[in-house]
């Protein structure tokens, strides 16, 4: 497969081995993926649902513990035992389906709280940088409202912007636009095609194939728990080579 | 509201969304004196009568002067007991809800026990076991006085019952402020800290309150252990008088007077927090 093809390349930000996730006894999620994300390469991940995407995205950072395989992320095997996911979770950001704010705190609570205690920035750095963030994702104004004060695509960028605060190497998305109304998801979507133009890693699950068209460097697609095809965008959504893909594609781009 | 079902089987036809569903639906129409707190009335009716009669009886207001003076052991019983077992049963709640098997099983262990046996059985057991035992093994003889004893067994008996208030409101912040504050490299700690106990201990004020009216009430029966509590008190006057209708009418008021002004307190302290919690604040 294409994906196994770069080892030896030095900037590989995430690599992913024979990654298995199983729930129960029964339930296998996620069946034997391999990966490689190059540093600012963005990776889109498609499929039907409960096809394992999430679950993947989730075994980057150890939010679910693979129960087979390895996952370095800039060469360090987060899956050995004894390794400091915490430090590492610091440098890989991730924002939810349901923005998951924390809603007994400001905007700029939100932002700052890691901050200070995972990076030891004092306040005022740590209030800058979030007001830096703030104003990148478009909503400067809002940093001392609460997160229930917002509209979703309002609180879905606090939480890209509590994110980035931390500085990370990587940013994983979950289905960040699907629990928007219609009408906020490209404010939403804009702010990570900037931040895919600035050159940010970023593996994206989504359903919003206009955002992987314009963005992705490579889309994959993820069936029964397997990568069944991985490609461009042009490669994917033209000239799929499977049939699950294409029927997929079919479904999603023509109704 | 447009919403009224005249269908004859309403009953079992699946709420149509805009209305509460499992609560009676009320709609303008209703005769006043369905929905007016008579209850209300009645309390205070009931209240104004035995106030008068402390007021205005002398054999009431006899017993009344002679119970009155525990009332200060049975604020105090109550505080300390409250604040010891609110501690205590975090502590029981954090154990119960941390990654470890031990610690899990400890606490559950302990709230198992203690919730299966009657207080006034741990009450007695406590105080007349436990403690002196313990007490005696740690080479401090019989230097712990009744009240405190009392204390001690309140406080190990309502950890137990605040341990769950604790444990039910840590599990209803959602899993995704977790899983948020861990994927920002927060520790366990930290995240619990920061992020869950704040938003758990909110949600946990109303019945948290109760417990504090269940402590109070249930001070009475340190009257058993020979603390000079309230109700110690009426057994000691009416024992002596042989005026129970009048002590245990008396002991009644107060512990009317203070669970009916904590039921305020506690209401108006349950407004202020869900209100600052929708308040806007831009």
């Amino acid at each position: 497969m294409s994906t196994v093809e770069n080892t030896n390349d030095t900037n590989t930000m995430i690599r992913v081995r024979d990654l298995h996730k199983t729930f129960g006894k029964h339930i296998q999620a996620v069946a034997g993926v391999d990966l490689d994300v190059r540093s600012g390469e963005v990776v889109v991940i498609v499929g039907p649902s409960g096809s394992g995407k999430s679950t993947v995205l989730r075994c980057l950072n150890l939010l679910e513990t693979p129960t087979h395989g390895t996952v370095e992320i800039d060469g360090v095997d987060v899956t050995a035992k004894g390794c400091d996911i915490d430090a590492i979770r610091a440098e890989v950001g991730m924002v939810f389906q349901q923005f998951n704010l924390f809603p007994h705190l400001t905007v700029m609570d939100n932002i700052v709280l890691a901050q200070r205690k995972v990076r030891h920035r004092n306040k005022t750095e740590a209030t800058a940088e979030a007001m830096r963030q703030l104003t990148r994702v478009g909503i400067p104004e809002k940093a001392d409202a609460y997160p229930k004060q917002l509209s979703g695509g309002q609180q879905q960028r606090v939480a890209i912007a509590r994110a980035l605060a931390m500085g990370p190497k990587v940013m994983l998305f979950d289905e960040p636009t699907s629990a928007l109304d219609p009408e906020m998801v490209s404010e939403v979507l804009d702010v990570m095609l900037e931040l895919a133009k600035a050159g940010m890693t970023m593996v994206v699950v989504t359903h919003e194939m206009g955002f992987a068209r314009r963005a992705a460097d490579r889309v994959v697609f993820i069936d029964e728990g397997k990568f069944v095809e991985i490609g461009s965008p042009d490669e994917m959504f033209d000239r799929p080579q499977h049939e699950r893909t294409k029927a997929f594609f079919d479904k999603i781009l023509h109704h | 509201m447009s919403s009224v079902n005249y269908d004859p089987h309403a009953g079992a036809v699946l709420p149509t969304g805009n209305e509460s569903g499992a609560t009676r639906h009320r709609d303008d129409t209703e005769p006043w004196y369905e929905t007016f707190p008579w209850w209300a009335v009645l309390m205070g009716i009931i209240f104004a009568v035995l106030v008068g009669l402390v007021v205005f009886d002398a054999g009431y207001n006899q017993a009344y002067d002679r119970i009155i003076p525990g009332l200060w052991l049975t604020v105090k019983a109550t505080l300390a007991s409250f604040a010891i077992a609110c501690s205590a049963g975090l502590l029981l709640a954090l154990m119960r809800t941390s990654g470890s098997v031990v610690m899990r099983n400890l606490s559950r262990t302990y709230v198992e026990f203690i919730r299966g046996i009657p207080m006034l059985v741990l009450i007695f057991t406590i105080t007349l076991v436990v403690v002196p035992e313990v007490s005696n093994s740690l080479g401090m003889q019989n230097r712990i006085s009744p009240f405190w004893r009392a204390v001690i067994a309140l406080s190990l008996i309502y950890a137990g019952y605040i341990a769950e208030i604790f444990r039910a409101g840590i599990e209803s912040v959602d899993r995704g402020q977790v899983e948020a504050g861990r994927s920002l490299g927060l520790s366990r700690r930290d995240t619990t800290r920061s992020i869950v106990l704040p938003q758990a201990l909110r949600a946990v004020v109303p019945p948290l309150g109760n417990d504090f009216i269940a402590v109070l009430k249930d001070t009475s029966l340190l009257s058993t252990v020979g603390v000079l509590e309230i109700t110690q008190n009426a057994r000691q006057y009416s024992a002596g008088s042989f005026k129970f209708r009048d002590a245990y009418l008396a002991t009644t008021l107060i512990y009317l007077s203070l669970t009916i002004l904590l039921s305020l307190l506690l209401a108006f302290l349950e407004r202020r927090l869900s209100a600052g919690r929708t308040a806007v604040r831009s």
